[in-house]
C-alpha cells in the first residue's frame, strides 16, 4: 500500500522524505539518494567530534524521555577496557506508537547508518538492532538491508577500507512491552526476561552482557547521519532551542487522516490534530487528546493549542512522550477508554515489584466494575490512592505510565465515572 | 537448507504456525547452522536463548517442553530457566496453535475504531473461541495488546503478515484471503 497522507505542515526532510517509496530499501538506489555520506563523514572524524556534533545539533532521545543524545554518548568510558555495545530500541510498543515501523519498513539503510555512526561515536564494536517480534514483515526488510550493507563493506571488517570495524546484528523480541524499557532491553537481549534493573549501575557503566552500552531509539539514530553530513546548525533550523529538530508523529484514533506526519518540534498540537488530520470524522466533537501515547495525561480539547516541545506539553500538565496523540470524539466511553489502557500496563507489568503487578490489575478491575455498573463512589477514592501508592516506587516507571492517563482522567472527567456509579456510596 | 546470514540468525519470522510431528531442533545440518551462528553473534551462549527459542517455533509451530530441553543442553541453561523465559513471553506458543495465529489488537486506537467487535467476528466466522484451535487445525483467534499499527485500525496480524484498517465486514475477506495463500500486500 502507498503512503497514505501527507500535509503542507510536514518537512519531511530528515526522516520520512522516501517514506512510501520502496527502491529506497535497495542500496543502489539508496546511495543515489546520498545514502551512507554520514557514515564516510564519520569515518575521517575522531570519535570525540562525533558527539561535539550532535550534542551541538541538541538532538533529543525520541523513544519518549528525550534525554540529550549527545550527553548520553558522553557518559560511555573514554578509554576503553573491554567491549562497548551500541543497543538500537526498535522495540516500539507504546500503544499510539507506530513510527520507528514506518522507518524499518521504508528507509533501513538510514537506520543502519545511524548505528554505525553511533557506535564509532562511542567506541563499540557491536551494533544490536532489537526489533519487537511482532514486525516481522518490517524486520525482513532491515534484514535484507543489513545483509546488503555487509556484502557491500559498510557493516563488518574494516568498513570502507578504513581500519574501523563493527559489526550489526538485528534481534527480535518476542511480545514483551517492557522489552522497550532500556534495561529490560537489555536482560532480554542477553537472553532473559525482559525485567528491568535498578539503576545505577547505569547501561554506560555496566550494561548487556556487563559491558558499556548506550540504548537509543531507532528515530534518534535515524536522525544522526544528516545531522552529521550538514553539521549541528542546520539541524536546528527547525524546532525550538530546547526541542530542536523534527519529529515524526504518529496520530490515531478518531481521525479523518490518521498517519505518520514529520513535523516541526513546536507546531501547536492543535494544528496536528485539526489541520494536519483534519479533526475528528463525522463532523464529531472531539473529547479528549492523549498526546504523547498511553502512557502520559488526557487533554481535553480546549487544553490544546501548546507549543508541541517537550517542555509545552509539560508546561500543560501532560508529556511530548513518542508524539502519538491518541484521539477520542464525544462517542468515546472515558471509563472504558482507560479500563483499556489499564488492562495493558496490567498485562504487560513484569511482575518484579509488587505495587506495580498488583497495583495495575488493581486498576483495572475497578475501572471494570465501574464500566459495567457495579462501581462505588469510594472506588474514585480508592484510584486516588492507586495513583499515589503506584508512583516512584518501582523499578521502571511502568506503573507511573498508568497514573498519567488514570489521574487525568479522574481530574478532567469525573463526570463520567459519577454518571456510571449512579450516587451509590 | 534455508540460507542465513549470521548478521540477521536472530531475527527470521517465526510464527510460522502449521501443525506437524515436533521434530527435533540440532540433529541435522540446518538447526546446527543455525545454533552455531546464532551463538557467534553474542558474547554469552545465553544471548542466542531468544533466537533458538524462535526457531522452535518457526521449525515446529510451537515450542515444545523436548525442544525446550534440547536449547537449554545446546546453552549450558537449565530447562527450568528455558522454560521461565519462554512462558515471559506472549509471541512464543507453549502449546501447538491453529496453521493461521489470529492476532486481533484492542487496545485503546483499535479499541475505538471497533476493535472488539473486529475480535467477535474473527471468533464467528472462524466458530471458535478465544485461544482455541478450530477443528479443521486452521485457526486460532485471540486478542492481543497493541500491534504497533495504530494509524490504520483495527490492525490484526496473522502468523508473520499484518491486515490493516480491518472492519468486522471486511473479516471474511481476510479470512478467503488467507485460505487462498494470498497476503495483505
Amino acid at each position: 500500500m502507498g503512503y497514505p497522507h501527507s500535509h503542507e505542515l510536514e518537512v519531511g526532510t530528515i526522516l520520512s522524505r522516501h517514506f512510501g517509496d520502496p527502491e529506497a530499501r535497495d542500496l543502489k538506489t539508496w546511495l543515489t539518494y546520498g545514502g551512507y555520506e554520514g557514515l564516510k563523514k564519520a569515518l575521517d572524524m575522531d570519535p570525540a567530534e562525533i558527539t561535539t556534533v550532535v550534542k551541538d545539533s541538541g538532538l533529543r532521545g525520541r523513544g519518549g524521555a528525550g534525554f540529550p543524545t549527545g550527553l548520553k554518548w558522553t557518559f560511555m568510558p573514554q578509554e576503553k577496557k573491554g567491549p562497548h555495545y551500541l543497543c538500537c530500541n526498535a522495540d516500539e510498543s507504546e500503544p499510539g506508537a507506530f513510527k520507528d515501523r514506518e522507518i524499518l519498513r521504508w528507509v533501513p539503510h538510514l537506520l543502519i547508518e545511524g548505528c554505525l555512526i553511533a557506535a564509532r561515536a562511542i567506541h563499540a564494536e557491536h551494533a544490536y538492532i532489537y526489533v519487537r517480534g511482532e514486525y516481522f514483515p518490517f524486520t525482513n526488510i532491515l534484514n535484507d538491508a543489513v545483509v546488503q550493507a555487509y556484502e557491500a563493506g559498510y557493516i563488518g571488517e574494516k568498513i570502507l577500507g578504513s581500519e574501523w570495524n563493527c559489526d550489526l546484528t538485528v534481534h527480535i523480541g518476542a511480545g514483551a512491552y517492557i522489552a522497550g524499557e532500556e534495561t529490560g532491553l537489555m536482560s532480554s537481549l542477553s537472553g532473559g526476561r525482559a525485567e528491568p534493573k535498578i539503576k545505577p549501575p547505569f547501561p554506560a557503566q555496566s550494561g548487556v552482557f556487563g559491558s558499556p552500552t548506550t540504548v537509543n531509539n531507532v528515530e534518534t539514530l535515524a536522525a544522526v547521519p544528516m545531522i552529521v553530513v550538514n553539521g549541528s546548525d542546520w539541524y536546528r533550523q527547525w524546532g525550538t532551542e530546547k526541542s530542536p529538530g523534527t519529529k515524526l508523529w504518529c496520530c490515531s484514533g478518531n481521525l479523518v487522516r490518521p498517519g505518520n506526519y514529520e513535523l516541526e518540534l513546536g507546531v501547536s498540537l492543535k494544528d496536528v490534530i485539526y489541520e494536519v488530520c483534519g479533526g475528528a470524522p463525522n463532523g464529531k466533537r472531539i473529547k479528549a487528546v492523549i498526546p504523547g501515547g498511553s502512557s502520559t495525561a488526557m487533554l481535553t480539547p480546549d487544553e490544546l493549542d501548546v507549543p508541541s516541545t517537550y517542555e509545552g506539553l509539560q508546561e500543560a500538565g501532560s508529556s511530548l512522550g513518542t508524539a502519538s496523540p491518541i484521539v477520542l470524539d464525544e462517542d468515546v466511553n472515558i471509563v472504558q477508554a482507560m479500563r483499556r489502557i489499564a488492562d495493558f500496563y496490567a498485562h504487560e507489568s513484569c511482575g518484579q515489584c509488587v505495587q506495580c503487578r498488583e497495583g495495575t490489575s488493581w486498576v483495572a478491575q475497578i475501572l471494570k466494575r465501574i464500566e459495567i455498573g457495579e462501581g462505588r463512589l469510594s472506588d474514585l477514592d480508592t484510584l486516588y490512592d492507586l495513583c499515589e501508592q503506584l508512583t516512584g516506587r518501582t523499578i521502571c516507571v511502568l506503573a507511573d505510565s498508568v497514573v498519567f492517563p488514570l489521574r487525568s482522567s479522574l481530574d478532567k472527567f469525573r463526570g463520567e465515572y459519577e454518571a456510571l456509579i449512579g450516587g451509590r456510596a | 537448507m534455508k540460507k542465513v546470514h549470521p548478521a540477521v540468525v536472530s531475527a527470521q519470522a517465526f510464527q510460522v504456525a502449521d501443525l506437524r510431528p515436533v521434530e527435533r531442533l540440532f540433529d541435522d545440518a540446518e538447526g546446527k547452522d543455525r545454533r552455531d551462528k546464532a551463538l557467534s553473534r553474542y558474547p554469552e551462549k545465553k544471548g542466542a536463548l531468544l533466537p533458538m527459542l524462535a526457531y522452535a517455533q518457526e521449525r515446529n509451530g510451537w515450542i515444545s517442553p523436548e525442544n525446550m530441553e534440547e536449547i537449554a543442553e545446546a546453552l549450558d541453561l537449565t530447562p527450568a530457566y528455558v522454560r521461565s523465559v519462554a512462558t515471559f513471553y506472549t509471541m512464543y506458543a507453549k502449546r501447538p496453535v491453529g496453521k493461521y495465529w489470529i492476532q486481533v489488537c484492542t487496545c485503546i486506537s483499535c479499541h475505538v475504531n471497533r476493535g472488539e467487535e473486529v475480535f467477535e467476528a474473527f471468533l464467528e466466522h472462524t466458530g471458535t473461541r478465544a485461544g482455541e484451535v478450530s477443528e479443521d487445525g486452521k485457526w486460532t483467534v485471540i486478542e492481543a495488546e497493541c500491534l504497533g499499527a495504530c494509524g490504520f485500525a483495527t490492525a490484526v496480524q496473522v502468523n508473520d503478515q499484518y491486515f490493516e484498517n480491518v472492519t468486522p465486514e471486511t473479516v471474511p475477506e481476510v479470512l478467503a484471503k488467507l485460505e487462498k495463500g494470498g497476503s495483505e500486500e
